[in-house]
């Protein structure tokens, strides 16, 4: 048992709605009590879908599990196909209904129905959301495109010279991080290097779509966590290969550029020099130095988590003090980023560990999900969204891409905005007692309801304010010069001077130990 | 189809598209305020109710859930060790609570965990700076607000005994807004009822002592359990309507009056400004719902009392009014008031109810989250139903708020051109 107060993906049975409700004629009959219809709201609440999902479920109650819950299921799932007429089924049991083991894929072969169903087994208490959608993808692909597989060992004929090159585009689902504008961007950049789009899926395909997937002549994942399983069954039975590189970012989107070219035998450089992109610019620009070296806490899904690192690191000037995944299928790719920055990652869907990190590490900037945006908010640190799971503020009604050179201006505009502007920062830092400018103002274009020092709570208060050894105190001197350096790097100072006072035994930290201890541990 | 009072009432099955008793936590950690609701479940179950909260309001909200991994599965011995390790894990991270509900989920139904057993085992050991109770939150044994009515139910056994001379004392039943609250204590003081508890209380330190002298009326239509409960405690129930609009304020402190045999001069006196104020307000809100055509969804059971309210004060028409039970002992007074001829729905077949409604077309649409924006898609125009128990709608001075609350997606269609 695992005591949580925020969960960080839902269960599994969710993943594979994603899935159902991103394609079209696909319709999934869930063997599931009353009150896991609640699932429905996810998407035409959040993602303000204009239709409910394709989903039927069972809804059964206690004084069903006496009787036939077989019968109702499968009653519903007759019902389901006479009144929606899908292309094809995907039956399952969400947490309760894998307890009382009806097994509904064997319920609704029985109904031998005209179209493919697929059943998926999808267990609840081991495995969570993104985990459920990569199979339920990975099954659905195998269904079917397994009557067009070539036989094992297939390898791909070369191209016909002078034909264009065309690939899938997998990964996209319901209920993602913007994964309706990076389509947008993706399908523009693969229009500027002449690579065709076979087909994009999950979303917006129907069954018919997934079985033509073996025509294409690669892969481009743009989730892997959704979309890697399947791609590597199409690489492996279709011998396509897939291409690694997720563009998020100028760098990864260059890098993605040319990966792809490689692949479809075509020139980089229109789509390279083609797009003007502001981000690399403004980033070059003076107004950004104030950017250098600020202190950014990362958290997310693998995929936006590593690449919102290297943003940081390498396209804003930032430092990296923290980068962590929920997502622990891909904690390996998140452990090598982390290796780079030299910190220690973060592997965990414990809502309360991330926030104790946060506290401890007191960055500049939090990249995460919603729910460091609650830390970050509680903590009064600014913060951005970079990664599911998703908001209803993460739909917004414009064009808003994380991906291409497009998502990197995104990006900028996006991380940029909750920090003090660099001249004012500089205003706050000489005139620290200054009635309007002190500690707890906000950035100026940020209004009076923006996040302030007093916002901080009390047990990061109490963390600041513990002596780090037994025996080290501060000279009131000392604590109200310590009072005039910037909230935000304020901790920092005080563990810094308390350790350099605890490492050389001085008992009394006065004004002079601080500056000390400042010239100590500046770069 | 039965026919009572000249109504038409059915009961169908099928998909219900509900949310289940663990949603009630949304309110109800906010409404006792020193209490925690650890949900003993599934992913799902914590995934439901931070989803149905819809927005993260609260950092460490005071709510959690269990989830029940494979191992505990396997073992029920372990899981309740498990629960143990749990339970005293969050104690010590939360030393302010005084009351600990486990809530009982469909899993933990289902792999028959016994919490009753599991909440007087950690009572025992806690105790007494923290009372651990239980009670099924589960989708197969509780419909959305049926979890309040379990909630009550559940500390209903900790409620302290009057001595048997006691003088009659009323309390009210049922989660109210602590504004409504307020409010309705003014009343009762003034008509002469001075002796008034609320349930559940504030702070769970404050439980009400009940006997053969209580009287209670409700204040919610769905706690029948929890009204079984108090009566096997001697506590004997006041019928009457809900407080919904001016009428059903005035019909549900009537019942109060007359089991204290107040007279009719001061029960006006005590009643007549605000209730006048109620008629006024609602005037207004008259002219844009009069007329106009209304269809309920089941969802929290308060659908019987507000289409009686929209009915008979705004003078809407009903075009179907579903709910997922029907008391009808506790709803007497509301199915009476209902016009004749109306279709009354227990229970859901969601397809079904879908076909109804569009074939209807009806100008207001009552529903759940689930299908509010399809149906506006479609053309319809809606009002979510959860916002109807989430909001301050019971009283006097709220009943044009209540109004309010039906008129404004009918302005907003009149409003927006584009």
């Amino acid at each position: 048992m695992q005591l949580t107060v925020w969960t960080y993906e839902g269960p599994p049975h969710v993943g594979a709605m994603r899935i159902a409700t991103a394609m079209q004629g696909v319709h999934y009959v869930l063997h599931a009590p009353q009150g896991d219809t609640y699932a429905d709201l996810l998407f035409t609440m959040i993602e303000r879908l204009p239709r409910r999902p394709p989903v039927t479920y069972t809804t059964f109650q206690a004084r069903d599990l006496g009787g036939d819950t077989a019968g109702l299921f499968q009653q519903a799932a007759a019902d389901a196909f006479e009144r929606f007429k899908p292309q094809a089924m995907l039956v399952g049991a969400s947490c309760t209904a894998e307890l009382i083991q009806d097994d509904p894929g064997g319920l609704a072969r029985a109904l031998k129905l005209p179209i493919p169903v697929v059943p998926l087994e999808l267990p609840s208490y081991q495995k969570k959301e993104n985990w459920g959608a990569a199979e339920t993808f990975y099954q659905l692909v195998r269904t079917l495109c397994a009557k067009d597989a070539p036989p094992p060992g297939f390898k791909r004929p070369a191209r016909e010279p002078g034909s264009r090159a065309c690939c899938n585009v997998l990964g996209p689902a319901a209920l993602g991080f913007r994964h309706r504008d990076d389509i947008k961007a993706i399908s523009q950049i693969l229009e500027q290097l002449e690579v065709d789009i076979n087909v994009i899926a999950p979303l917006g395909a129907s069954p018919a779509d997934l079985a033509r997937l073996g025509e294409a002549d690669f892969n481009v994942v743009m989730y892997p966590e959704i979309g890697f399983q399947a791609a590597q069954w199409l690489g492996r039975t279709f011998d396509q290969p897939a291409v690694k590189t997720i563009p998020i970012g100028l760098g990864a989107t260059r890098e993605f550029i040319q990966e792809v070219a490689m692949l479809a035998g075509t020139d980089a450089a229109a789509a390279l020099a083609g797009t003007p992109s502001h981000s690399g610019w403004y980033s070059h620009s003076v107004d950004s130095t104030y950017l250098t070296g600020k202190r950014v806490f990362v958290f997310g899904d693998a995929t936006h988590a590593v690449a919102a690192a290297r943003i940081a690191a390498e396209e804003l000037g930032f430092t990296v003090v923290g980068l962590g995944t929920y997502s622990r299928e891909f904690a390996r790719d998140v452990r090598e980023a982390a290796k780079k920055y030299g910190v220690e990652p973060l592997i965990t869907d414990d809502y309360l560990a991330v926030e104790a990190q946060v506290a401890e590490l007191q960055p500049e900037l939090v990249l995460g999900t919603q729910m460091e945006r609650h830390i970050a908010k509680r903590l009064g640190v600014p913060c951005a969204v970079i990664s599911a799971p998703v908001h209803v503020q993460d739909f917004p009604a414009r064009y808003s891409p994380q991906m291409g050179f497009e998502g990197a201006n995104v990006i900028f505009d996006t991380w940029v905005h909750p920090l003090m502007m660099g001249l004012e920062e500089h205003l706050l830092t000489m005139f620290r007692g200054d009635f309007e400018f002190h500690d707890a103002a906000p950035a100026s274009h940020l209004g009076s309801n923006a996040v302030t020092a007093k916002a901080a709570p009390a047990p990061v208060a109490q963390a600041m304010s513990k002596p780090a050894t037994v025996g080290t105190t501060w000279a009131p001197e000392a604590e109200k010069e310590l009072g005039k350096i910037p909230f935000f790097v304020r901790g920092k100072a005080r563990r810094n001077t308390e350790r350099f006072a605890a490492d050389r035994s001085v008992e009394l930290i006065t004004v002079e130990t601080l500056y000390d201890a400042k010239a100590h541990y500046s770069r | 189809m039965s026919n009572v009072n000249n109504l038409r009432i059915s009961a169908e099955r099928g998909q219900r598209e509900v949310f289940c008793g663990l949603t009630g936590i949304i309110w109800l950690h906010r409404k006792i305020q020193d209490a925690f609701f650890l949900v003993v479940g599934s992913r799902t179950c914590a995934h439901l109710i931070q989803s149905a909260a819809g927005v993260m309001i609260f950092a460490e909200p005071r709510f959690a859930t269990a989830i029940i991994d494979e191992r505990d599965l396997a073992g029920l011995a372990d899981a309740n060790e498990e629960l143990d390790r749990v339970v005293t894990q969050l104690l010590a991270r939360r030393p302010d609570i005084k009351l600990l509900f486990l809530v009982g989920s469909c899993p933990s139904e289902v792999i028959k965990l016994d919490l009753s057993r599991a909440a007087l085992r950690l009572s025992g050991r806690f105790s007494p700076q923290v009372r651990v109770l239980n009670y099924s939150g589960s989708g197969i044994e509780t419909t959305f607000t049926q979890g309040e009515d379990a909630c009550l139910a559940s500390l209903v056994p900790s409620l302290p005994v009057t001595p048997p001379d006691a003088s009659p004392n009323l309390l009210v039943v049922g989660s109210l807004a602590d504004v409504v609250e307020d409010q309705m204590r003014i009343l009762l003081n003034d008509m002469g009822i001075t002796d008034v508890q609320f349930f559940p209380p504030r702070r769970s330190t404050e439980l009400s002592p009940i006997g053969a002298n209580t009287r209670f009326l409700l204040a919610q239509p769905f706690l029948a359990d929890t009204a079984r409960a108090l009566e096997e405690r001697g506590a004997k129930h006041l019928p009457a309507p809900f407080p919904l609009g001016a009428e059903g304020t005035l019909g549900w402190l009537k019942a109060a009056a007359g089991a204290w045999h107040i007279d009719d001069a001061r029960f006006r006196l005590a009643t007549q400004p605000a209730y006048e104020r109620a008629l006024r307000t609602l005037g207004r809100y008259r002219d844009q719902l009069a007329g106009k055509r209304v269809f309920f969804f089941p969802d929290s059971q308060l659908e019987i009392p507000l289409a009686r309210f929209l009915a008979n004060e705004m003078s809407m028409e009903l075009v179907e009014v579903g709910t997922p039970f029907l008391h009808r002992s506790h709803l007497a007074a509301e199915l009476a008031s209902l016009p004749a001829g109306t279709s009354v729905v227990e229970g859901q077949h969601v397809e079904n109810q879908l076909d109804r409604c569009f074939a209807a077309s009806p100008d207001l649409v009552v529903c759940g989250l689930g299908l509010a924006n399809p149906l506006e898609a479609r053309g319809l125009t809606t009002k979510w139903s959860i916002e109807l128990v989430f909001t301050p709608i019971q009283g006097f001075n709220q009943a044009a708020d209540l109004a309010e609350l039906f008129a404004r997606p009918l302005v907003r269609r009149t409003r927006l051109v584009a």
